[in-house]
């Protein structure tokens, strides 16, 4: 066993783990956070993306031991003072999901892309988000609801709380 | 008679966002792998590897030594020999069903099929120990091609059944009496020159459902009912099949099914895994889970489509139609699933789509191989059929020289011949196919594609242009009881409803129809808002769960709208009539003289009026109430539909091939869709561009590869190359509607259009490219590979002239043909 000390979601944690343990099974398994999703065996499918240290990661390819040190944000804990983030509010206004297991992952992602490219064209979502699938909506509405966020999230939109987006630092 | 909606409510047709939404997209979710009660023991199932292998020996002994193991079992050591998984659809009175068992004994008939059954601690111990289960198999040649082991002395996957074709099933118009003879229509067409029989042979490849969220399943055994989790599309199955396989009673089970990440039919199965649950946790007595890994689920969850079609049609040289012959075969895979028989089935009814067919003959014969067995997969049945008929017109189209949108107006029904009762002897109610493909070829500018298409053709372009078409309908709704009886389903098609209204007000729903993604909570609340007038907000939707929800025949079909949404209306009427009864005795008016709107009974023509929710709080109380009636408005329903609906819609497809590359591009397509009354616009935009998504796929990227072992070459995600967001452009949708007349809120359903719709267009939108240099059949799906051979043959060379490290190992992904490893000359 290995010991771990991660911030996960503003919350300190210390852990002894199996050193094969993925990130992915200790946020799960060991802390609860079970909005964070695995779909795969490959790192293909990207439902379980989460921030580590700002940037996405697929946390199934990231071993628990690895966040040693880091901070890490899931899908639980991007919402700031009860206020969702912009992505999470434009994902239910465009209708960017349906049966919501890619949501998670998705919407990580989106947060990262949009802190490298904060207005994208739709062809930059499109390869922005590639590593994330999703098998309900054909991506359409996702896309439309990355760049409804991009909107929303730009300085002077009306009424948004502080943008946290991923990336760029 | 065709009607044009208006809307008359308030919630209707409003594209509200939806409620199940706050939750998922904040990561408070409760999928199967999410719930874990104290004290789990966790399975990993030990697989097989071989397609085709009697199992000589197993050694369980290195283990049970392993830390954390609570025991190793075979069928044997759980006593369930016996035990066979169900399949409710013998479609002949005659189909031969082998024992499908939790766990093979003696012998395996696929790969992936599990022998073993390791229970741990941890997922991790059990995962372990399964690595040290030691099993010993002589193997055996694997049976793979459907069409030789059809064949009269072909090596059997089930010796004991004596065959391969498990059932042979044929619909005959002019046995049935719904239309002429094809053999009559065929014989006439040879020997009139003013005649023409067209025949082509089409390959429906074998499909992975790939639904998001792996299968999973806890079973807790230590109330007095057990209680089953499952990301499963069918609880209600689920518990009554769970009776069936294991005899535990009805009574004793409850099943769950929470969040549930996406099915598209493929979570239409009982498992054997979830049989073993059960086993497990009675013999233990400990909760009992099994998740398994995405290879797992590309193994053994249940794949779809796998047909060879040879179809005959004949027709005037003026193009009218006058017969279709239609010959499957379909791969069952090594078992037949739970309803898998019948999936092709569904797809006689579908052959003569929205054309005046005047004779139909469908013959189907259902084979066995050593592969994962197939079963539902969005459309199920009807996919198949559509991509039949629709590339059958474009090639009638060719043969005959004419304009294939013309030759298909030519032959369909038109919209004063509605109601229309086909060839096959359903009654189409409503529909406008001139409509939809006006508006479609108006949005696409087929006129100005066809012009550039011409152009292209013209100067050579390397980069050719086709148009696909696919004008296309489907039978949803599943389904009139009595036709399934008809066709011996082992069940009815109906569905149940139930409305609490709460003491404060509120209503709860209960429906029978359980949802994984489509939005049910949404689209019901906004229905039973209508109907009684109260607020959206305050309408609960419960579901998936047995307790809560006893009665229901769950999600498939396209059904959960037009049959379960019609059961809550029924229901909403009844509390409504229960509501004036009691409105009319506080008000001490005659129940003639009330009138109910928005949520208020008024007294005709005065301002005396209660709202329902206050009568639900007199009710409630009870103090005053009408001496023949008792104090609840709650009610329930269970409705059974008398016919399908008929959805239809007029796809197009604009499609690029690089002629020297072969790269095949989705350049624009444009859909318009007719699916009678809509309920919320955002939830069937969705449904529609997920389904295109998948039936594109089909056309573009999919395909489960076996090698000749019988081995599944891509199981995983790295190589079933399920579509990203860069291999998709966006679609341009839109509806229009007919409203349906066989149910109240003249809805037809949407679940299933998009994927039966595509596939065809994209097909028919390739070929049409590159028809004039000399192709004229790509398999699917038509990758790049394939693309580029086919135009090597057409221009007579030679697919193998070409730079070495074209198709040298490492080249990437697609550099290998699948069904030519070796790169031999086609």
């Amino acid at each position: 066993m290995t010991q771990v000390r991660v911030t996960v979601d503003g919350v300190n944690y210390a852990d002894e783990v199996e050193p094969r343990l993925l990130l992915a099974q200790y946020l799960r398994e060991t802390l609860g956070k079970t909005g964070t999703l695995i779909g795969c065996d490959t790192s293909n499918c990207g439902a379980c993306t989460v921030h580590l240290n700002g940037r996405s990661v697929k946390s199934c390819s990231v071993l628990a031991v690895q966040a040693d040190g880091g901070e890490v944000t899931t899908i639980e804990g991007l919402a700031r003072d009860g206020q969702l983030h912009p992505v999470q509010e434009a994902f239910r206004e465009c209708h960017g999901l349906q049966c919501g297991y890619c949501t998670p992952g998705m919407i990580m992602a989106a947060v990262d892309l949009l802190g490298d490219n904060p207005d994208p064209t739709e062809h930059e979502v499109r390869e922005g988000i590639e590593g994330n699938l999703c098998r309900c909506t054909g991506y359409q509405n996702i896309v439309r609801s990355v760049q409804s966020a991009a909107k929303n999230m730009k300085p002077g939109a009306v009424a948004q709380n502080a943008p946290v987006a991923g990336g760029g630092n | 008679m065709t009607t044009t909606a208006e809307p008359t409510t308030t919630e209707i047709g409003k594209s509200r966002v939806r409620k199940e939404d706050a939750r998922l997209i904040a990561g408070r979710s409760r999928y199967t792998d999410s719930i874990t009660p104290p004290g789990t023991l966790h399975i990993a199932v030990v697989r097989t590897t071989l397609a085709r292998a009697t199992i000589t020996s197993i050694d369980k002994s290195e283990a049970e030594k392993s830390p954390g193991v609570h025991g190793v079992y075979t069928a044997a050591d759980l006593g369930a020999e016996a035990v066979g998984m169900p399949c409710a659809w013998p479609v002949t009175p005659d189909q031969k069903a082998p024992q499908r068992p939790v766990l093979g004994i003696g012998r395996v008939s696929f790969s992936g099929e599990g022998v073993a059954v390791v229970v741990a601690r941890s997922m991790a111990e059990a995962k372990d120990a399964a690595e040290l289960v030691e099993v010993d198999y002589d193997p055996q040649d694997a049976i793979l091609d459907m069409e030789a082991a059809s064949k009269d002395g072909a090596d059997l996957v089930h010796p004991d059944l004596g065959t391969n074709v498990s059932a042979t099933w044929q619909f005959d118009s002019k046995a049935m009496g719904t239309g002429d003879s094809v053999d009559d229509a065929i014989k006439e067409a040879e020997s009139d020159p003013d005649s023409i029989v067209v025949r082509r042979r089409f390959r429906q490849q074998r499909l992975i459902p790939a639904f998001m969220e792996p299968r999973s399943c806890v079973v807790d055994p230590t109330g007095e009912q057990i209680t089953i989790w499952s990301a499963t599309q069918v609880p209600h199955i689920l518990r009554t099949m769970t009776t069936v396989t294991l005899g535990i009673p009805e009574s004793k089970l409850r099943v769950i099914a929470p969040d549930v990440g996406g099915g598209f039919g493929g979570k239409i199965g009982v498992l054997p895994e979830e049989m073993l649950c059960v086993l497990l946790a009675q013999k233990l007595g400990k909760p009992v889970k099994w998740t398994e890994t995405r290879s797992e689920s590309m193994l053994t969850a249940h794949h779809g489509r796998d047909q060879i079609q040879d179809l005959t049609i004949t027709a005037k040289k003026d193009g009218t139609i006058t017969g279709l012959d239609v010959h499957l075969l379909a791969d069952m895979g090594s078992y037949l699933g739970l309803v898998g028989p019948g999936v092709p089935i569904l797809g006689a009814f579908m052959f003569n789509a929205i054309y005046k067919i005047p004779a139909l003959k469908f013959t189907c014969s259902n084979v066995f191989t050593n592969k994962t067995l197939t079963d539902a997969y969005r459309g199920a049945g009807r996919p198949e059929a559509t991509f039949g008929i629709e590339r059958m017109m474009d090639e009638l189209a060719v043969e005959l020289g004419r304009d294939p949108m013309e030759l298909r107006e030519q032959n369909w029904i038109s919209h004063e011949e509605f109601p229309f009762t086909t060839v096959a002897g359903l009654t189409y109610d409503t529909g406008n196919y001139e409509q939809a493909t006006a508006r479609a070829m108006e949005l696409f500018d087929y006129a100005g594609l066809r012009r550039e298409q011409e152009e292209r053709k013209r100067s050579g372009d390397p980069v050719q242009l086709g148009i696909g078409i696919s004008t296309f309908t489907e039978m949803c709704g599943l389904a009139p009881s009595r036709v399934l009886g008809s066709l011996d389903y082992g069940a009815g098609g109906w569905e149940a409803a139930s409305i609490r209204m709460l003491a404060t007000g509120k209503v709860e729903v209960i429906t029978g129809a359980s949802a994984h993604g489509q939005g049910h909570e949404t689209a019901f609340s906004q229905i039973v808002a209508d109907q009684l007038g109260v607020p959206f907000e305050d309408v609960e939707i419960l579901h998936g769960d047995t307790q809560v929800s006893p009665k229901g025949l769950d999600t498939y079909g396209s059904r959960s709208l037009v049959v379960g949404g019609i059961a809550i209306v029924n229901a909403a009427e009844k509390v409504v009539a229960k509501a004036k009864k009691i409105a009319a005795h506080l008000l001490e008016a005659s129940e003639d003289d009330l009138e109910f709107a928005n949520g208020t009974f008024t007294v005709k023509g005065t301002d005396k009026g209660k709202a329902i929710q206050e009568i639900a709080f007199a009710t409630f109380m009870a103090h005053d109430y009408p001496e023949d009636m008792e104090p609840s408005l709650d009610s329930d329903a269970v409705f059974d539909p008398e016919n399908f609906s008929y959805p239809h819609g007029t796809h197009l497809a604009a499609m690029e091939v690089d002629t020297d590359t072969g790269r095949v591009t989705l350049r624009n397509y444009v859909c318009v869709d007719d699916i009678g009354n809509v309920i919320n616009p955002l939830i069937v935009e969705g449904q529609v561009h997920g389904g295109l998504a998948q039936g594109i796929a089909q056309a573009l990227f999919e395909e489960a590869n076996y090698d000749e072992q019988g081995t599944l070459v891509n199981a995983t995600f790295v190589d079933y190359t399920i579509p990203s967001a860069a291999d998709l452009p966006s679609f341009t949708t839109e509806s229009m509607s007919t409203a349906a007349t066989s149910n109240k809120l003249g809805v037809k359903g949407v679940g299933e259009a998009g994927t039966i719709a595509s596939t065809p267009a994209i097909v028919n939108g390739v070929l049409d490219a590159i028809r004039h240099l000399g192709v004229t059949e790509i398999e699917m799906p038509t990758t790049s590979q394939r693309v580029w051979r086919a135009l090597q043959v057409a221009k007579g060379g030679n697919p193998m002239e070409t730079p070495s490290d074209t198709h040298s190992p490492g080249a990437g992904l697609g550099s290998i043909d699948p069904n030519n490893p070796k790169g031999e000359v086609l």
